[in-house]
């Protein structure tokens, strides 16, 4: 959506998210950036996670309001979707592959 | 990689090819797909006629699952779809409708020539970037408050025209007067409303765009006539958005609420994301409420940015643009959506709820859904190609009627995901390739308009050659663009 690099944190949110999986996690929790982003013009460079279990995520997410002049930036995403959804772990970490609708 | 599945296809004739109903065990009805031979290796490569044979599996489906000539596979149902399912048992479906609800088109006339625009184009492309917010970060000129949002949802382009957004003879011109009946926006999330708000009048982006086009040839000078269409020359504009967060929310909410629903009501079906609920039931009917809502958003959205274009064009011309340049809406269509309608099933009438995804409604003449001064012709059928090439209006027709649920084609379909465009056009400045062939491109980021090139899509003129040759849409003409807006 943007090139991060030219976002600074200089606001955070709270964000909670349920779900009776761990795919439903993913992908309700970027549906709730998705939220921020259309609502409050939020773009998201960094995150911290507070609690992470099967069925919960909560995280502080820090970011800033898109600056149009400053901010270089892509297309916007319509929606999460769980086509071809996957996560899957390798080489000790998390591997995940998700489809935007653009 | 994926077989290519065209060979499972039996040919009717060369328009049209029968997916048979034993393809898949499950299918209640077989699949009608809409395609040329040359055109069934690109459709047969991906998943899109498995979904074809996956949307049969759905309750209460009726005759077949079809698939327009610009069909390419989506989530659960393929894009150009088109599938109705009886009242009485069937079932509705989000992933039949889309993620971006009423994503759809509309195209305004002009009295203006190519020689008067072309001096000024870049001028109006740079006005029109600035008053219509595209890409992401934009928001409208109009800030809606929750409660006005409601009355958006109710009203759709009603409210533009009541707020003096619109002529009256707008709302007549827009598919249900831009205001379907059914809508609650007690059905659409606070969430969704807080999403769509502050995006209220602004295109969006990806594949959303506002084009200056001129009109190349006319095929039907009658049914041009109708449309206050003159001739080679001619300028007309053509936009292409939807209901942005509000809608792509709207989905989202209840594609939650379908799937627990499927589990529920114990449907088997092949797919996940065709999860879906009774019509009659209260998720079915919550869903609609919901989704004619959001429906009525994007009518709205459409008409705000009309308005702001004929600001625009009034403002760059320095002419009045109703009474001197004439800046008439032809006709707006959904092509994301879904509707109940009665319909003749042979000898009797019936009434279903027709899916259209990446496909839009054609009525035919004499319906009485279509405008008055349409009558005779059939309900105007908005095309858009690529921005590199051309875009058509077509005409609805009765063999629509009786054969597709009076549903056409809603453009030229994807053939390249938008990374493989990239990679294909890696180092092309697409803007400037475009500026060669006189065509001015104003884009949030041109480096992404690879994504949206005209090798990322079909040819346009192939998938309305199909539909015109198998009599479900009549040629009307054809337009090429001078001047674009992406988001």
């Amino acid at each position: 959506m943007a090139d991060l690099g030219g976002v600074q944190e200089r606001e955070e949110r709270s964000i909670e998210v349920e779900g009776r999986d761990a795919e439903t996690l993913l992908v309700r929790w970027l549906s709730e950036l998705l939220y921020y982003l259309d609502a409050q013009e939020m773009l998201f460079r960094r995150f911290q996670v507070e609690e992470l279990t099967g069925t919960r995520l909560r995280a502080r997410a820090f970011g800033e309001r898109i600056d149009r002049d400053r901010h270089d930036l892509h297309f916007g995403v319509k929606a999460v979707t769980r086509h071809m959804l996957e996560i899957g772990r390798e080489d000790g970490g998390y591997r995940a592959k998700v489809l935007f609708d653009i | 990689m994926v077989t290519n599945r065209k060979r499972v296809l039996q040919k009717i004739d060369d328009w049209r090819w029968l997916l048979p109903q034993d393809y898949k065990a499950g299918m209640r009805v077989p699949g009608l797909i809409f395609a040329s031979e040359e055109m069934l290796d690109i459709v047969g490569e991906d998943q899109a006629i498995e979904q074809v044979a996956n949307v049969a599996f759905l309750p209460g489906i009726v005759k077949y699952s079809m698939a327009m000539p610009d069909i390419h596979w989506g989530y659960g149902f393929p894009i150009g779809g088109v599938a109705a399912m009886r009242i009485a048992d069937g079932v509705i479906s989000p992933g039949g409708v889309g993620f971006d609800i009423n994503c759809g088109t509309r195209v305004l006339r002009t009295n203006l020539t190519e020689e008067e625009v072309r001096p000024v184009i870049k001028t109006l492309m740079d006005q029109i970037f600035r008053d219509i917010p595209s890409g992401i970060g934009g928001h409208g000129q109009v800030r809606a408050s929750l409660k006005e949002i409601d009355e958006v949802l109710i009203n759709g382009a009603r409210w533009a025209l009541e707020q003096g957004y619109a002529w009256p003879e707008d709302i007549e011109s827009i598919e249900s007067g831009g205001a379907v009946p059914g809508a609650d926006p007690d059905k659409v999330s606070k969430r969704a409303k807080e999403r769509g708000a502050p995006q209220l009048g602004t295109l969006g982006s990806g594949n959303h765009f506002l084009e200056v086009q001129i009109i190349d040839e006319v095929f039907d000078p009658e049914a041009a006539a109708a449309m206050g269409i003159t001739g080679p020359g001619q300028v007309l504009v053509f936009i292409h958005s939807g209901s942005r967060g509000l809608g792509h929310q709207t989905c989202q909410d209840y594609l939650d609420v379908m799937e627990e629903a499927t589990e529920r009501y114990d449907f088997r079906l092949p797919d996940k994301q065709l999860a879906c609920a009774p019509i009659k039931s209260k998720e079915g009917q919550d869903y609609l409420a919901g989704m004619t809502a959001a429906a009525n958003f994007a009518f709205c959205n459409r008409q705000l940015i009309t308005h702001w274009t004929r600001q625009a064009f009034q403002r760059v011309m320095g002419r009045d643009a109703r009474t001197d340049l004439g800046m008439f809406l032809v006709y707006d269509v959904a092509h994301n959506i879904a509707k109940i309608e009665r319909h003749r099933l042979d000898t009797h009438e019936i009434e279903v709820c027709v899916h259209r995804k990446g496909a839009t409604r054609a009525f035919p003449p004499g319906h009485p859904d279509v405008p008055a001064r349409y009558q005779r012709i059939g309900q105007p059928v908005l095309v858009p190609g690529d921005m590199g090439r051309y875009s058509y209006i077509c005409a609805g027709t009765q063999q629509a009627m009786a054969e597709t649920w009076g549903s056409s084609c809603h453009g030229a379909g994807r053939v390249r995901s938008r990374g493989e465009a990239k990679r294909v056009l890696k180092g092309v400045d697409i803007a400037h390739r475009l500026q060669e062939r006189g065509i001015y491109v104003r884009a949030q980021n041109r480096a992404l308009l690879a994504e949206e090139a005209s090798e990322a899509y079909k040819d346009v003129a192939l998938v309305v050659d199909v539909l015109d040759h198998a009599g479900i849409a009549r040629k009307v003409c054809r337009m090429r663009p001078i001047g674009v807006v992406k988001g």
